[in-house]
């Protein structure tokens, strides 16, 4: 049974990669899984310098799902590249980075201080991030500077590069297209959704934040069907995400039009979920006598 | 070893209308609690509740572990319906615990209300050396005060309605203890747990007289394991990182580094 993919040149032993910020630096999850099970490990969204992240709280639950508000916090490049990489090299598993800006200029410089670097296999850029110079509007959801940054980085890296896009758009199948035009080697969607609660005793937003990001089953129908529409307008390979709990899910975001899959807010609630997903795809390719997965690609738009 | 294990629930005693006790008994190997931990309970069926949530340890037992909680919402409530016999999902012992007192040290332990459950196995591991204060609103949400009063050197007991011991808050009564017992109380260390507007009066009040302080908090969670880094507090390294102590410290993870945190480093926010 084949259940070998190919993310842009980067080749991956099964199609289940973890979601950025949803599974730490890797080894917060070693003592749960055996990290080589997995097809990629996507870690924690960097930047350039560490960033401190949003006041709490920052998390609360909704129904079926979750909102975040962590505000990117992380511990920065040179960190990560001396503290966690030597961890992650010992895997048998490749490793792929997801990075952001707030400038055009912080993005290029973070993929290129990240493209020489032993041990990182692939790079996913966060577009669902604020823009410091348009005023904080995302840079996913302006095509033109969507166009400018992802063209910008491909000019400094020669990793995969991976676009990850932001579902708060109105035509995201035209912002993949753009992404593709602009150099992305794949796209993977979606980010969260942005989203807000408000508790009613105290008549205050329950994020400090205010706005968080949705992730979590709730999301699951939306992020299938913009896989379906992104696929039919690339044709650049995907990585699909959103809502995904078991491999049932992962296999309908396969049949959506998604070479691979991204588990996120699962890890959450069972931190062993990403590799069972990984054996969970290769047993139901076993019961309906599919012999390799490639051939489950795409399969609802036979129809 | 993978602290995700699962447990068999052995009884789920109602303490009073909206305390409960869990009493369960591991399938899978687990290792040892300190006190302090806490663990990640699954209280779903479906995705709804989606989250897992935070309890702390109550009590080691022989056959596994206790946890003491209150009927919060509708995971709690989830919880509480459930039967001798189901099977739940827990990950754990989490986070750090209390530091233990060193020999000379008197430990002073106190909780608020449902902070209980998490200094009773700290009580339990210094037997006959701790002052407790305990506070509670009522009368009826004091338990277990016949085991802490074998397990401590001293109880101290106060409610918001004066049904049971003092009609008095923690801090007045911990000013009584400190009075009572100066010398000894010269090497006291305070633990606490219970509200956070209690846990910050306190912190004040340990800083003003010097007492060394350890404060168990809480903050809304998603992975319970470091990594959604949903869960930090603003806190400053005492001790081992210099260049923490003029800043406004750092965010940490309740869920890590803590959730017991010396009282000094923390940053109120
Ligand atoms: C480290 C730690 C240890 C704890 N130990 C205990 C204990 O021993 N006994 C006990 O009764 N309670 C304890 N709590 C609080 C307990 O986690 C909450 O009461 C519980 O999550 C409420 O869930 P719910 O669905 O009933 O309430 P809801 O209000 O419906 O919960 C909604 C969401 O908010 C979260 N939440 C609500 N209150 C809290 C809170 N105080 N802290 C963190 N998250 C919260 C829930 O986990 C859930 O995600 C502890 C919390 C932490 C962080
Ligand atoms: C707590 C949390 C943190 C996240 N951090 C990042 C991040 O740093 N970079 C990023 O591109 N996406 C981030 N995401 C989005 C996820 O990678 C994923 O796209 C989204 O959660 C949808 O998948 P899910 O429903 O399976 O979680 C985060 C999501 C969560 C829940
Ligand atoms: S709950 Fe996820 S980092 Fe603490």
């Amino acid at each position: 049974m084949n259940l070998e993919v190919s993310i842009g040149g980067l080749k991956m032993k099964n199609p289940v990669m973890t979601a950025s910020g949803t599974f730490g630096y890797g080894e917060e999850y070693e003592e749960f899984l055996d990290l080589n099970l997995l097809g990629a490990i996507v870690v924690k969204g960097l930047s350039l310098q560490p960033k401190e992240g949003n006041p709490p709280p920052r998390v609360v639950e909704t129904a079926a799902g979750m909102l975040n508000a962590i505000g990117l916090q992380n511990i920065g490049i040179e960190r990560f590249v001396s503290e966690k990489i030597p961890f992650l090299r010992t895997l048998n598993t490749p490793v792929i980075v997801n990075f952001f800006g707030d400038s055009v200029d912080e993005y290029s410089e973070a993929a290129s201080r990240l493209d020489g670097v032993e041990g990182i296999h692939a790079l996913e850029m966060n577009i669902s991030c604020p823009n410091k110079q348009a005023g904080w509007a995302a840079f996913g959801t302006d095509p033109k500077v969507t166009c400018e940054v992802v063209s910008a980085v491909r000019k400094r890296t020669t990793l995969p590069l991976i676009v990850k896009l932001s579902p708060n758009v109105t035509d995201i199948a035209l912002m993949a297209r753009v992404a593709e035009d602009s150099g992305a080697d794949a796209l993977s969607l979606i980010n969260t959704l942005t989203g807000m609660a408000i508790d009613i005793r105290t008549r205050s937003p329950k994020l400090a934040n205010i706005r968080g990001g949705l992730s979590g089953p709730a999301i699951k129908p939306v992020a299938v069907r913009m896989v379906y529409d992104v696929f039919k307008a690339v044709k650049v390979p995907l990585v699909g995400m959103g809502g995904i709990m078991n491999a049932d899910d992962a296999v309908e975001f396969i049949m959506a039009g998604a070479s691979a899959v991204a588990v996120g807010t699962a890890n959450f609630i069972n931190p062993s979920v990403a590799g069972e997903i990984a054996l969970g795809i290769a047993a139901f390719m076993e019961r309906e006598g599919i012999g390799d997965i490639r051939l489950l690609k795409g399969a609802a738009h036979a129809v | 070893m993978s602290r995700a294990f699962r447990a068999e629930i052995r009884e789920n005693l109602p303490l009073n209308r909206n305390h409960k006790l869990l009493t369960l008994a591991p399938l899978d190997p687990m290792s040892e609690p300190q006190p302090g931990q806490f663990y990640m309970v699954e209280v779903h069926e479906g995705f709804d509740p989606l989250l897992k949530r935070a309890f702390s340890l109550f009590r080691r037992t022989p056959q596994g572990m206790q946890l003491m909680y209150r009927l919060q919402g509708r995971g709690t409530a989830i919880l509480g319906n459930m039967r001798p016999g189901s099977v739940i999902n827990m990950l754990g012992p989490l986070g750090r615990g209390y530091p233990l007192p060193a020999a000379g040290e008197t430990p002073i332990i106190i909780a608020g209300g449902i902070g209980i459950a998490s200094v009773f196995s700290l009580i339990e591991t210094v037997p006959a050396r701790a002052h407790v204060i305990y506070g509670a609103r009522t009368r009826d949400d004091l338990f277990m005060l016949n085991e802490l009063k074998e397990i401590s050197k001293g109880l101290s007991v106060c409610t918001d309605d004066g049904t049971d011991g003092q009609q008095a808050n923690v801090l007045q009564m911990l000013d009584q203890v400190l009075g009572a017992h100066p010398q000894e109380l010269a090497d006291a260390v305070v633990y606490a747990c219970g509200p956070r507007p209690m846990l910050r009066a306190l912190s004040v009040m340990t800083k003003a007289k010097d007492i060394k302080a350890y404060l168990s908090l809480e903050e809304h969670m998603a992975c319970g394991i470091g990594a959604c880094l949903g869960c930090v507090v603003r806190a400053k390294d005492t001790g081992t990182a210099a260049e923490d102590k003029d800043r406004q410290g750092t965010y940490q993870r309740v869920c890590k580094e803590g959730p017991v945190f010396d009282a000094d480093g923390i940053v109120w926010e």
